[in-house]
């Protein structure tokens, strides 16, 4: 583990614990979401470089995990976004809905499973 | 070398409050969505746990392992949100 090494992992690790802060802390999905997948990307790909800068053969894969994460968590995120708006999740801090009409929304969120 | 290994520690015990925080969510979590996220941010920390485990033995086997983790990431994220838009379709 070289110098640069071990401060990319420490920052990626902050990133992700400031991620899970932000899940815990903020006050709607989709502003947790918001924080889960952009901070928590951010921390991924920075521990992955970590990998690139130490001294570990396997920088292909690690490459090709940061790629594969970089692609597909915006699609992920856009699905459960969507999902989560349909569903009738509560928006908090928003005075109007800038989108109201266009997807059939519920108006409640679905009720719990014990 | 004494030093990289508390860096190491170090670095275990910041994700591990990390998982805490986000296990907390997804127990206490209102609704459905924010158990999805939780998961979503508990995959992204196992990905953290993978790579510290690949730098800290240096066995690059490990990171199969995050490549496995992301790739079943997309797949359960997608699952998940078509399984809350069709509940949705059913109340």
């Amino acid at each position: 583990m070289t110098f640069i090494a071990a401060i990319l992992l420490l920052l990626g690790a902050c990133f992700l614990l400031v991620a899970a802060i932000g899940i815990v802390r903020l006050r709607d999905p989709l502003q947790r979401m918001h924080s889960a997948t952009k901070a928590g990307t951010l921390g991924s790909s920075l521990m992955l470089c970590g990998v690139l800068c130490s001294k570990v053969d396997g920088s292909m894969t690690s490459v090709l995990v940061m790629l594969f994460m970089l692609l597909t968590l915006p699609f992920g995120a856009q699905l459960l976004g969507r999902a989560a708006y349909v569903s009738g999740t509560a928006i908090e801090g928003l005075d109007d809905d800038a989108i109201a009409g266009e997807l059939d929304r519920a108006h409640a969120a679905p009720e719990e499973t014990p | 070398m004494t030093d990289l290994h508390v860096i190491g520690d170090i670095l275990a015990g910041i994700l591990s409050i990390a998982l805490g925080l986000a296990a907390w969510r997804m127990v206490r979590g209102p609704s459905f969505a924010d158990r999805f996220i939780a998961l979503d941010m508990l995959t992204a920390i196992a990905v953290g746990f993978a790579t510290l485990a690949t730098v800290e033995t240096g066995r690059s086997a490990f990171l199969d392992v995050a490549l496995g983790i992301t790739l079943i990431n997309f797949v359960a994220t997608a699952a998940f949100a078509v399984f809350l838009e069709r509940k949705r379709g059913q109340d």
